[in-house]
């Protein structure tokens, strides 16, 4: 069973995220990288399948140069090989153009599983898997926080909003999975050491068969109009619990109108 | 006028409130049609009536609820191309975006998710890094799909006499994939759904137990909230996963929110911190959440949760 899991370079979770004054996209200079944190658990996942299964696992990101970092770092998790599309035409696409870049690149491996993470922590919109389901005309099978496959027919087990719901569909399939599925491993020595040796294919748009018209700032569907930083928020009222906390939490709610 | 496609949120037919709130920012926009999907059309009636819904297009084929997603973005796919539709507004859950991004792909149209506020112009105004940062975006190509945040507008009925349609819908093979096999609703509390509570109360690993979130659920009632949790307590199954508040679980944005042994880490403020108002309970005074608080009061939460419910109930007399 081949697998493809699609991973994102994001600003690291903890730093301050902001807008480029010029163009209104993500600043992705000044802040230190890592994976999508989501996007760990979908390489484990692949990783996992693979063991028991079979077959390859190849990893698929978009993003800038150094979105490499991202690569090397699920080649030494375990995976086989990689796929980079690299192209300054790509910067500022939106979701739908990113779905179609991506799609564009899918078609031209052979898989019977894209795995994804559910949502980027940049500014991530949770909507990629799918999007990509619908454009690769293939069952869309999100939130998993199981993935059983059995011949080829897999199995999910759905996390929702008000429970859970057991999907299934035939392979090929595009799947994304939550948090809850998986503890992601750490690479070891060896895998760092084995990483730099694996296959690693950088296309640029053009190479993928990406029209260039339809990615990109320019050409995006939808833009931004104007941004601003959100006062932070006023420093509050903190007091010590002295036998009155409750009472002076109760004050405080009835102040405002809650009780 | 153009059409606001409203698609509408239900579990068996009872209407969310998340819902009215859509109908409430579709009239504004122009004549407002709800699109209901799947059983229990006779429950929604009256609801979408009270709301505006001048149209309702009615997709009750069985098949809508046996696959998963694609079979709503047929629906919505063929009233766009059947009407003149101005914009489709759909409620910002895992589902809803899921539907919308679809939707989009197959309609070549721009996409705005996790929108607060939409205006005339259909400008749309959306949190960004956790609410740090606010953003006004707009669609430029194709017809404006929009999906918005609960809490983003108040509910205002504005009772109409609805044209029903019938819509019968030949569904693709490809949009068949996805079968669902079972659906599994976890037991109704009787309290408010967490993404539409007005104020929510949620436990952290400092409630030290299942047990401890009997503390929680009685503050939760005294206020008339939902309960939510932060990712230790769920992980640990102290509480189910479908409360959890959180980058990976539901955003929230309540108008007060209290968070109860909760240290504050960064992907737990992602689902709260455009709360209206902030309260925190913690028995460590350097607690990350404290910097969110508009109240914050430190101490153990065993002892300051029972003095403030009982004081709650006494004001309430
Ligand atoms: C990919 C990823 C996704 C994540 N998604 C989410 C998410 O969606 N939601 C989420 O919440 N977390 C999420 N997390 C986890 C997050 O990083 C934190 O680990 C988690 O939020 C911590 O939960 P907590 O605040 O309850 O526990 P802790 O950080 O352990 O804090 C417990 C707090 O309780 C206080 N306390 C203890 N006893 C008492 C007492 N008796 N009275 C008063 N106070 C007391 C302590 O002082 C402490 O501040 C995610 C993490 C990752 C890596
Ligand atoms: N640029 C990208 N390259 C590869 N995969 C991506 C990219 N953007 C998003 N994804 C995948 O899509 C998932 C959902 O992303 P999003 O819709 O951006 O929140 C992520 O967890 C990734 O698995």
């Amino acid at each position: 069973m081949n697998i493809v899991v699609c991973v994102k370079q994001v600003p690291d979770t903890w730093a301050e995220k902001r807008l480029t004054a010029g163009d209104s996209t993500l600043d992705r200079e000044s802040v230190d990288s890592v994976m999508n944190e989501l996007d760990e658990y979908a390489v484990e996942e692949a990783l996992r399948l693979r063991e028991a299964h079979g077959g390859e696992v190849t990893v698929l990101t978009m993003g800038p140069e150094r979105a490499v970092e991202t690569i090397r770092k699920a080649l030494s998790m375990g995976a086989d090989k990689a796929v980079h599309l690299c192209d300054e035409a790509l910067h500022g696409s939106c979701a739908v153009q990113t779905s179609y870049a991506l799609a564009t690149v899918l078609g031209t491996l052979e898989w019977d599983m894209v795995l994804c993470g559910t949502e980027s922590t940049d500014a991530g919109m949770s909507v990629l898997p799918a999007m990509l389901a619908e454009r690769l005309g293939r069952p869309q099978l999100s939130s998993a926080r199981t993935v059983h496959v059995e011949g080829t027919t897999v199995r999910i087990e759905r996390q929702t909003e008000t429970g859970h719901e057991v999907v299934e569909g035939s392979m090929p399939v595009v799947v994304s999975v939550v948090e809850k599925i998986n503890e992601p491993r750490y690479p070891s020595f060896k895998g760092i050491m084995a990483a730099k040796k694996k296959p690693l294919t950088t296309l640029t748009a053009a190479d993928a068969g990406i029209a260039a018209e339809r990615v990109g700032l320019a050409h995006a569907l939808s833009s931004v109009v104007s941004f601003a930083d959100r006062p932070p928020r006023a420093g509050g009222t903190i007091v010590r619990h002295d036998g009155d906390g409750g009472v002076r939490l109760a004050e405080f709610l009835a102040a405002q109108k809650f009780i | 006028m153009a059409e606001i496609l409203v698609l509408v949120d239900h579990v068996d037919g009872t209407v969310t409130k998340l819902t009215t709130e859509l109908l409430t920012t579709a009239r504004a926009l122009g004549e407002p049609a709800a699109v209901f999907c799947g059983a229990g059309y006779d429950v929604a009636r009256a609801r979408l009536a009270e709301y505006g819904a001048r149209t309702v297009h009615i997709a009750a084929d069985p098949d809508l609820d046996s696959y998963l997603v694609a079979p709503k973005v047929e629906v919505l796919a063929q009233l766009l191309a059947e009407r003149s539709v101005a914009a489709v507004l759909i409620g910002s859950t895992v589902e809803g975006k899921e539907v919308a991004g679809r939707l989009a792909v197959r309609t070549g149209s721009g996409l705005l998710t996790d929108v607060v506020d939409l205006d005339a112009d259909l400008v749309a105004e959306q949190p960004a890094f956790g609410g740090s940062t606010a953003v006004r975006s707009t669609v430029r190509t194709g017809t404006p799909i929009v999906t918005m945040r609960p809490n983003s507008t108040t509910p205002v009925p504005a009772p109409e006499t609805p044209v029903e349609q019938q819509l019968t819908l030949a569904l693709p093979e490809a949009a068949k994939g996805a079968r669902v096999v079972e659906r599994v609703r976890e037991r109704r509390s009787g309290r408010p759904p967490l993404a539409e509570a007005a104020i929510v109360v949620s436990g952290g690993r400092g409630v030290g137990g299942a047990e401890g979130f009997a503390v929680v659920e009685q503050l939760a009632d005294a206020l008339g909230a939902a309960v939510g949790a932060s990712r230790a307590a769920t992980d640990a199954g102290w509480y189910p996963h479908q409360h959890q508040v959180g980058q990976t679980g539901v955003s929230v944005s309540p108008q007060l929110y209290l968070a109860v042994g909760i240290s504050g880490a960064i992907q737990h403020r992602a689902g709260m911190q455009t709360s209206k108002t902030i309260v925190a309970v913690n028995k460590d005074p350097e607690a990350p959440i404290f910097e969110l608080a508009d109240f914050g009061v430190v101490g153990d939460l065993f002892e300051v949760l029972p003095q403030l419910t009982a004081e709650i109930e006494k004001r309430k007399g």
